[in-house]
């Protein structure tokens, strides 16, 4: 596997140039955050993920996690001491509470050090990634008792948190669990029970992990209307603060799986002996709420991944694509073999993913500002309208940016040749790593059907036409500055996308909706991504003017959109049509006769 | 004790720069980095610094820029800047660079100067030893190891051809670092945020006492000769034998 380069200027870019982060870092909240300070942010980030993190992707892919007969969990060497190292940087904190020992920076600064660290270690991330979900559940739902004993680690990275939320009957249907939670006198609850799926769910990497778990009080009501959430530590803490007796919740086995082999993904069982203690978060009966509350957190994280390993992907693609030869180039000298990178189906391969790429960072960094402006905004309007942008931006950055991370890393093979398939250049491993995405975290079946049934209906379908009106803003700058084919091209997706909206909006049997969620999910992220290569361009096409030593980066961020433009928006027509097809087609056949 | 770091900001090697067309100097970026060479020293004089709690004063000539690659620096645990930026001094040639950067260590005072072997864009390798002789101190070089003798002088293992040699001097003396004398420490997100309000002087030429006398122009710049193809060795069972004379040409044996 080839070094990792951080992608830093990419990064920089669409934090100055698409999402704003001067307006963000001028709000009250971010008084300790300026530009040039969260760049170097940035850098120091990407110089310790190029250099700790990403040398253990691969060791930890081939040697993976440990199940012992004990329960214990055992990470390689390398894995456990740069989380130890990435821990007393101080980089698990960044986006988190001052007041806890956070640095309190904007979601969208923190995104771009979580970009990183995924790319550099997909599997790595995931700790951080859960433990994060863990610290938001307990910061707006937690007791302030409870906050205390256990955020800072948390924050600090001294302690990890995990979601225990799948059990073997109940996975998209998370209303089906069983888990039991007995209220006891002293206020805690023993909670019985087994989970699936739980990763990062036992492990050595840190002194006490902190498992956030749902199950069932005794007659709460069926569905998600009965799920309360639970604190059950690994380690019981102390009153001081130390960590204290063995709580009883035991890891019986891990998953062998196609990738993330340096993610312990977890069989957990509770209440085999004493039964496990618990503490409830917030009320019973509360903790699908609290689940909505990490759930765009989370969602975004895992689009992350799908970015990260086609950045990982094109950056060993890209090198390998420089230095084989194979065959001659049109116009190459008779005496010598080109570069593949000078085949035009190479490059075209190449120019496929690094449009994409930019693409989606763009959507996604997008959307964690959104989430800045959701909680840091400094009044209702610009706080509802940050929150109502993150929620229709979430399924496209986890379903659309998931579905590109298989794609793309699928083509960083293919430009390999056979040596793709070889496990040791690497590449296959980061396209097994990616496979995972399109699943956790809410299937992108599921992505879809949120983005249809909740997100496009939101305030009366205003907020997705105020988002399609951004769109067209861009309709008259782009002419002025004669970027004449994104011009075209972009009113084109839009115009498309418009139709299947509308198609969706008007139709009665929900199951319509439904069967069009996929195509059109895709289509509007294709379009949305045809949107912020098409600022890109904007803003680099201005820069070019001004360009001081950077014009070549600035003219191939342009070059970039109209590629973007031209190949790629263009996908989008070829999706009306699924878009816009009622359900008949998939019902029409019945079960057994599926089968042929 | 005082300890005073040589340390430049460059231009991103990682990114693509341009030469300007007429002076075919490079076009100073606002964002420079830290030269990763001088990590070394930075960490090496962090060291010394906590060991005697002393200072750590960074000291550098170049356009300030953004300031980022000092902040870099800083961030991993140095106590102030000093930095010239001089339009004068542009395109200097290593003896005024060395008056410059003399000039700023004497107005700050000094028990150590510690610098890179040479840096990464300019590559002459000849300034410490010039700043050395300006301040009139040794010149410990070539260290790959750096530490305190028990009557408070420095002790160096000066790295050389067949192994190295051990080399002590009282202080004030400069003492230059190679690559790999220490691990560089990676600064932390406290450390970063600290370094955004340590002072960093930017002085001018006056302040230092230098009037640049660089008389040095760059003519003409000629891209890499395109790399020639190798020579191929047929083994005639003698084959070792011109291998060898080869290596030996080459003087890597």
């Amino acid at each position: 596997m080839t070094d990792y380069r951080p992608p830093l200027r990419d990064i920089k870019f669409v934090l100055e140039h698409v999402v704003g982060l001067d307006d963000i870092a001028a709000l009250p909240d971010f008084e300790h955050v300026d530009r040039d300070l969260s760049f170097t942010v940035l850098d120091e980030a990407g110089r310790f993920m190029a250099d700790r993190i990403a040398p253990t992707n691969q060791v930890g892919d081939a040697e993976g996690a440990i199940h012992h007969d004990d329960g214990r969990v055992t990470l390689p060497k390398e894995i456990r001491s740069a989380y130890q190292e990435y821990v007393a940087a101080g980089w698990n904190a960044v986006k988190a509470p001052m007041e806890y020992g956070g640095h309190g920076f904007p979601t969208s600064v923190g995104i771009g050090v979580m970009e990183m660290l995924t790319t550099a270690n997909m599997a790595f991330s995931l700790c951080p990634m859960l433990t994060a979900s863990a610290i938001l559940a307990l910061q707006h739902h937690g007791t302030e008792e409870q906050k205390a004993i256990y955020l800072e680690k948390l924050i600090s990275g001294e302690w990890t948190g995990t979601m225990d939320l799948t059990e073997p009957q109940a996975g998209s249907d998370v209303g089906a669990l069983t888990t039991k939670a007995e209220p006891q006198d002293d206020g805690t609850y023993r909670i019985t029970g087994t989970k699936i799926f739980i990763t990062w769910g036992e492990h050595d990497v840190a002194d006490n992990i902190i498992h956030l778990v749902l199950a069932r009080t005794p007659g709460a009501p069926p569905g998600t209307k009965g799920i309360s959430l639970f604190i059950v530590p690994k380690y019981l803490v102390n009153a001081d603060g130390s960590i204290g007796e063995r709580n009883d919740v035991n890891c019986v086995s891990i998953e062998h799986k196609i990738g993330i082999h340096a993610s312990p993904t977890c069989v957990l069982s509770y209440g085999d002996n004493a039964g496990a203690v618990g503490y409830l978060v917030g009320a019973e009966n509360q903790g699908m709420r609290a689940m909505f509350t990490m759930m765009n957190d989370a969602r975004l994280h895992v689009g992350l991944e799908g970015l990260g390993v086609a950045e990982r992907s094109y950056q060993q693609a890209l090198e390998y694509a420089q230095e084989r030869r194979q065959g001659r180039a049109i116009g190459a000298p008779k005496t010598e073999s080109s570069p593949i990178i000078d085949h035009p189906d190479v490059r075209r391969m190449l120019m496929t993913m690094k449009a994409n790429i930019e693409a989606m960072r763009a959507l996604m960094y997008d959307n964690a500002a959104a989430l800045d402006w959701a909680e840091h905004g400094v009044d209702d309007e610009q706080r509802q309208r940050g929150a109502a942008r993150a929620a229709l931006l979430t399924p496209l950055a986890k379903g659309w940016g998931t579905d590109l991370g298989v794609e793309l890393t699928s083509i960083g093979i293919q430009i390999h040749g056979g040596m793709g398939y070889v496990e040791e250049t690497g590449s296959a491993q980061i396209w097994r790593d990616s496979r995972i995405a399109p699943i956790y975290e809410g299937t992108n079946g599921i992505q879809a059907i949120d983005l249809v049934l909740r997100k496009l209906p939101m305030d009366g379908g205003k907020v997705v036409a105020s988002y399609f009106d951004e769109i067209d803003a861009l309709d008259g700058p782009l002419g002025a500055a004669g970027l004449d084919s994104i011009r075209e091209r972009l009113a084109a997706g839009l115009a498309v996308l418009r139709k299947a909206t509308d198609w969706i909006g008007s139709r009665d049997d929900v199951n319509d909706a439904l069967a069009a969620a996929t195509p059109y999910a895709r289509m509007f992220g294709i379009v949305a991504g045809g949107y912020y290569m098409a600022k890109a361009a904007l803003a680099a096409h201005s820069a070019l003017g001004s360009a001081n030593g950077d014009a070549g980066f600035y003219a191939a961020k342009v070059t970039t959109a109209q590629f973007y433009a031209e190949q790629i928006l263009p996908q989008a027509d070829g999706l009306l049509a699924a878009s816009t097809a009622p359900s008949d087609s998939l019902f029409a056949i019945e079960p057994e006769a599926l089968r042929g | 004790m005082r300890i005073a770091v040589c340390v430049k900001q460059i231009p991103d090697p990682a990114t693509p720069y341009e030469l300007d067309p007429d002076s075919h100097y490079v076009v100073r970026p606002n964002d420079q980095v830290l030269d990763d060479t001088d990590r070394y020293g930075v960490e090496v004089a962090l060291q010394l610094a906590e060991a005697t709690e002393g200072s750590v004063t960074l000291v550098s000539m170049s356009p300030s820029g953004n300031l980022q690659g000092i902040r870099q620096a800083l961030a991993m645990g140095a106590d102030k800047a000093v930095i010239v930026d001089d339009e004068s001094l542009r395109g200097s040639d290593s003896l005024t660079t060395a008056k410059v950067l003399a000039g700023a260590i004497q107005r700050e005072g000094f028990d150590l100067v510690i610098a890179g072997t040479e840096s990464t864009d300019g590559y002459t390798g000849v300034v410490p030893q010039q700043v050395a002789e300006l301040l009139d101190v040794p010149s410990l070089s070539f260290a790959k190891k750096v530490e305190l003798a028990e009557d408070g002088a420095v002790r160096i293992e000066r790295q050389t051809a067949a192994g190295y040699d051990v080399v002590q001097s009282a202080v004030p003396v400069l003492v230059t670092v190679t690559s790999g004398v220490v691990e560089p420490r990676y600064p932390t997100f406290k450390g970063i945020m600290q370094a955004k309000s340590k002072p960093v002087d930017t002085l001018g030429c006056g302040d230092v006492g230098v009037s640049p006398t660089t008389t040095q122009t760059i003519q003409a710049v000629e891209p890499v000769p395109a790399r020639e193809a190798g020579e191929i060795v047929e083994d005639d069972g003698e084959g070792y034998a011109k291998i060898v004379a080869m290596l030996e040409q080459v003087k890597v044996i």
